[in-house]
């Protein structure tokens, strides 16, 4: 039934419902496909097919008596491997945590778990969300689905690549400087990171937590606003969740775009920009205006001090963050008997790969007497200017439409040597962190080697309404989500 | 040369709440290792911490008590370490917008008041504890993660006092406060109260500070009397020597009583605090202020000044009974019975306190009501019974939970104060001991103190002595 596999979320949960398949049926035809395409991709660290059949068999069992089933009943979902999930491994794609098992679940996951959701499987991702690539996972390369030579983008690469592949129709990813739009992008998925405190944060293993935000991978826009109904609300277990009512992102979908205002934002525009996404840009401009919007010219005026910014708050609060693996209470514990000093700096040292250990250096740098005031305490001031450009902004536009990515996705290996141009391409992402707004990065063609561009939308804190309905009218308006990877099954 | 101690004190009080305070465990003391834990005090990660409103309450309650400023938004900070008592290996603090700064405590010594300063007020998490068997031959160090989370009020004193005793008489006092106001429980067995001094010398009228020197691990006052003590005498040495006292911190060694320092790895530490971004400001609003202040009780300084004007009680009888709020509020409760004040507070300060000692529990686990314990007192000033009965019958009262009366009844203790009941036993005891009869009526008063004594025995103490004391006057013809 390769059918299953083309089917979005909705219309998997629709035709369970409707009887013309089993919850047991869809379950196993996507664990047979992670079987055929899984070792040529790479997206799931650990893939939990018994957990998931006996669900799937719950769910069959409560249907033939008549009983009430969630929203997302037989839908199966990955989860990105940073988020706690009780009794399955739960590793951050670090040595650290390779055999940590939490206790208990994280917010998300309970709430998936009362919606009847199946969890099949936990995908990879750079060590401790710290990267753009997957390439620094302790474990193993993710593949990008659309050419397994390059890279699926991160941090959250295996859950974007793990839908791109028809592995699983929805998946959870997190997004703390682009961390699910980018990787959305590279692999021609629809990636949505909702506002902070949209998403309760309970249960993800923070990297930086005034940034972390979890959000949505679906195919469409549509599967994404049916997976943020499910996710999204307050949690009195997470103080910054906020207490903003959920609205029915489904039924708002179907509103019409006519006259909304898009911001074209100048400095996103610039020096940098690869020629194949901007040409997408400009085309999806072209789309929205077609669709009866008006697209605006706009100014950010703080754009370049964006990346600068958040890596000094992103790794200082990162530094405090990954204090905690030390290898005394859990995870990784260097071997042999030591004094507890070199205790820490042995399970630290092997536990923590380069990537994550320059982070917390410069972190700590940022925070220590001296330097807190020129770098930590600067940077909060530049965030406040950041925020305040997209609040001016905003007062004028309905959401913002931008590149995601400087470029297409990279070849593996290419950037692997250059930490600080990786930083770089974060540009057009990270600014949306540090004002903590929703934004969703979406397909919007075709760039340089075939492979997927992708574009994205960013609004108010709180309106992800809008750009749900934007992004999936511009959907309905254009071909591009047709495009499939060529993956063929053994 | 005169020198003078310059002191600042930080306590650390254990709050008196049910849960910790950024999850749901509870607090209780001496539960089994790890019992009392959960993911979010375990520090594992993907948890956060959620403030527990009462502790803020509390650690208002005490802001206001010390009259400190509140500003309208408080926030946690991160104080980075790494220890293992400690799963996050950050302690969540304040440091930059404290609950409370710029408050006075007055403290009373040798009938001067004095006003000490007050820094800041503020809210922490405390940490686990660490058992280390190997010095019963293991090899290992076991971590116990119960206290970790539970929450802490730190007081910052100014370096405003200047002895051992001022010192004694702040500790005391902000004891007190802590438990009037239900904040803490303040014992320093079960270490919910404890301790830093930071201590140096100067000669008398010096503008300058000399180098302080921060002394931890003080986990009772009068480790802290002792350590103010001791560093004053090493460090006034160094000085007469020709030497400086360098700035350092140092431990006190309970056993030996001296301090020492510090590995100094341990001491040069950056904290690299920076505002938690898990909790969110709290902003505490003139109403809810105005709702703390109406839950405070009357502060001990205010209580003691009542009793000493109303009810006429000397200042230290004032000072002992206000100290323990349960105290205080059981003595005011007997004296509303009607009891005479001084009365009541002698049997507080007595027979009270002595039972609660020798049975090493509190006021409130006692069966014995402030309306009981009047009646018992109306009795002995009745003169139905003899004061000393009057310590059985408390004593009895205290182990059966029965009544005064009861009990007086019960076991006939009811004084004899029928003076031809008595006058037979007093004539037989002036009959058995001639030679004392000889010497009272030789004018040796002594003599009837024997008597009188004798006169008790015979009656198992039940005779009035003031009835007996008549009697011997008019038989022995005097
Ligand atoms: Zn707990």
């Amino acid at each position: 039934m390769p059918e299953l596999i083309e089917l979005s979320a909705g219309d998997l949960h629709r035709k369970l419902m409707a009887g013309d398949v089993t919850a047991r049926q869809i379950v196993e035809r996507y664990l047979d496909r992670i079987e055929q395409i899984d070792g040529r991709v790479g997206a799931f660290n650990t893939v939990t097919a018994e957990a998931a059949l006996d669900k799937a068999a719950d769910i069959d069992d409560r249907l033939d008596k008549g009983e009430a089933v969630g929203p997302l009943a037989g839908v199966p979902i990955a989860l990105k491997d940073n988020l706690c999930t009780r009794g399955v491994p739960t590793t951050c794609s670090s040595r650290i945590l390779e055999h940590f098992v939490p206790p208990y679940d994280a917010t998300v996951v309970e709430r998936l778990q009362r919606a009847d959701a199946v969890l099949i499987g936990k995908t990879n991702l750079d060590e401790f969300a710290m990267g753009s690539t997957t390439e620094a996972s302790a474990f193993a390369t993710t593949a990008n689905p659309w050419d397994l030579s390059r890279v699926p983008g991160g941090s959250s690469g295996g859950s974007a690549a793990a839908v791109a592949a028809g592995l699983a129709p929805l998946a959870l990813g997190s997004d703390t400087g682009g961390s699910i739009r980018q990787p959305a992008a590279f692999c021609g998925v629809t990636g949505l990171k909702p506002t902070y405190g949209r998403v309760s944060r309970y249960g993800l293993i923070a990297y930086a937590s005034s940034l972390d935000q979890i959000g949505t991978f679906s195919r469409d826009p549509r599967d994404a606003a049916l997976l943020l109904e499910v996710i999204a609300g307050h949690d009195p277990r997470d103080s910054t969740s906020a207490q903003e009512p959920v609205p029915d992102y489904s039924a708002e979908l179907e509103k019409d775009v006519a006259g909304v205002k898009v911001g074209l934002p100048r400095e996103y525009l610039a020096e940098g920009i690869a020629p194949d996404v901007e040409a997408a840009v400009r085309a999806a401009a072209d789309t929205c205006r077609g669709l009866g919007a008006e697209v605006i010219d706009i100014s950010l005026p703080h754009t370049e001090y964006a990346v600068a910014t958040y890596y000094i708050i992103g790794t200082a609060e990162a530094s405090s963050n990954l204090a905690r693996f030390d290898g005394i209470h859990y995870g990784r514990r260097a071997a042999g008997k030591m004094d507890v000093d070199e205790l820490y700096s042995r399970s630290r040292s092997e536990g923590l790969g380069d990537e994550v250990k320059r982070r917390i250096m410069l972190g700590t740098f940022a925070l220590s007497a001296g330097y807190y005031d020129a770098y930590y305490l600067k940077a909060l001031k530049v965030r406040r200017l950041i925020k305040k450009d997209f609040d001016d902004a905003l007062a004028g536009v309905d959401c913002i439409l931008a590149p995601v990515a400087p470029t297409v996705a990279y070849k593996q290996g290419e950037m692997i040597d250059d930490p600080l141009a990786l930083y770089l391409a974060d540009i057009y992402t990270s600014a949306t962190n540090l004002a903590g707004l929703p934004a969703i990065a979406f397909n919007a063609g075709t760039g340089e080697g075939g492979l997927p561009v992708g574009v994205q939308l960013m609004g108010r804190p709180f309106e992800e309404s809008g750009l749900l309905r934007l992004a999936h009218a511009f959907r309905e308006a254009t071909d591009h989500h047709l495009a499939r990877p060529n993956l063929t099954e053994d | 040369m005169q020198y003078e101690t310059v002191i600042g004190l930080e306590t650390h009080a254990q709050f008196h709440t049910r849960s910790k305070m950024f999850c749901g465990c509870k607090t209780d003391f001496g539960a089994p290792p790890n019992t009392q834990t959960c993911p979010v005090c375990q520090g594992l990660p993907g948890t956060l911490p959620v403030v527990n409103r009462t502790a803020v309450e509390l650690g208002l309650r005490a802001a206001l008590a010390l009259r400190c400023h509140i500003a309208p938004v408080t926030q946690f900070d991160r104080k980075n370490y790494f220890y293992p008592d400690l799963p996050k290996n950050y302690q969540v603090s304040q440091n930059y917008h404290n609950l409370g700064v710029d408050g006075r405590l007055e403290i009373e010594v040798d009938g001067q008041t004095r006003k000490v300063g007050i820094w800041n007020v503020h809210l922490e998490e405390d940490a686990g504890k660490l058992e280390h068997p190997e010095d019963t031959g293991a090899n290992y160090t076991a971590i116990d993660l119960n206290r970790a989370g539970t929450p802490l009020l730190e007081i910052v004193s100014a370096p405003d006092m200047r002895s051992a005793d001022e010192a004694n008489a702040y500790m005391n006092e902000l004891a007190a406060i802590l438990r009037h106001l239900g904040i803490s429980d303040c014992k320093m067995q079960e270490g919910s109260l404890r301790f830093e001094a930071g201590i140096s010398v100067r000669a008398v009228g010096g503008e300058e500070f000399g180098n302080r020197v921060e002394v931890k691990n003080l986990n009772s006052m009068s480790a802290v009397v002792k350590a103010i003590e001791h560093e004053r005498h090493r460090q006034v040495a160094v000085l007469e020597s020709g030497g400086t006292v360098p700035s350092q911190t140092m431990l006190w060694d309970v056993q030996r009583e001296v301090t020492e320092p510090m590995r100094s790895k341990e001491e040069a530490k950056d904290y690299r605090y920076f505002p938690e971004p898990d909790l969110v400001p709290i902003e505490i609003s003139p109403e809810w202020l105005d709702q703390v202040r109406e839950q405070m009780s009357e502060l001990p300084a205010v209580r003691r000044k009542r009793f000493i004007a109303e009810l006429d009680l000397p200042p230290y009888d004032a000072g002992v009974i206000v100290e323990q709020k349960p105290i205080a509020d059981y003595f005011e409760q007997t004296v509303e019975q009607g009891v005479e004040p001084k009365t009541a507070a002698n049997w507080m300060m007595g027979e009270v306190m002595r039972v609660l000692n020798e049975r090493q529990c509190e006021i409130d686990d006692l069966p014995v009501s402030p309306p009981m314990l009047a009646e018992l007192i109306g009795l002995v000033t009745d003169d139905r019974i003899s004061n000393s009965v009057g310590k059985t019958v408390f004593s009895e009262m205290c182990s059966s939970g029965k009544k005064a009366g009861e009990i007086v009844e019960e076991k006939g203790l009811a004084q004899i104060s029928d003076s031809g009941e008595l006058e037979a036993v007093v004539k037989q005891v002036l009959a058995d001991h001639p030679d004392a009869v000889a010497d009272l009526e030789s004018g040796k008063q002594q003599a009837k103190g024997f008597l009188i004594g004798q006169i008790m025995r015979a009656t198992r103490g039940k005779a009035n002595p003031k009835l007996a004391g008549e009697l011997i006057d008019r038989l022995t013809g005097d």
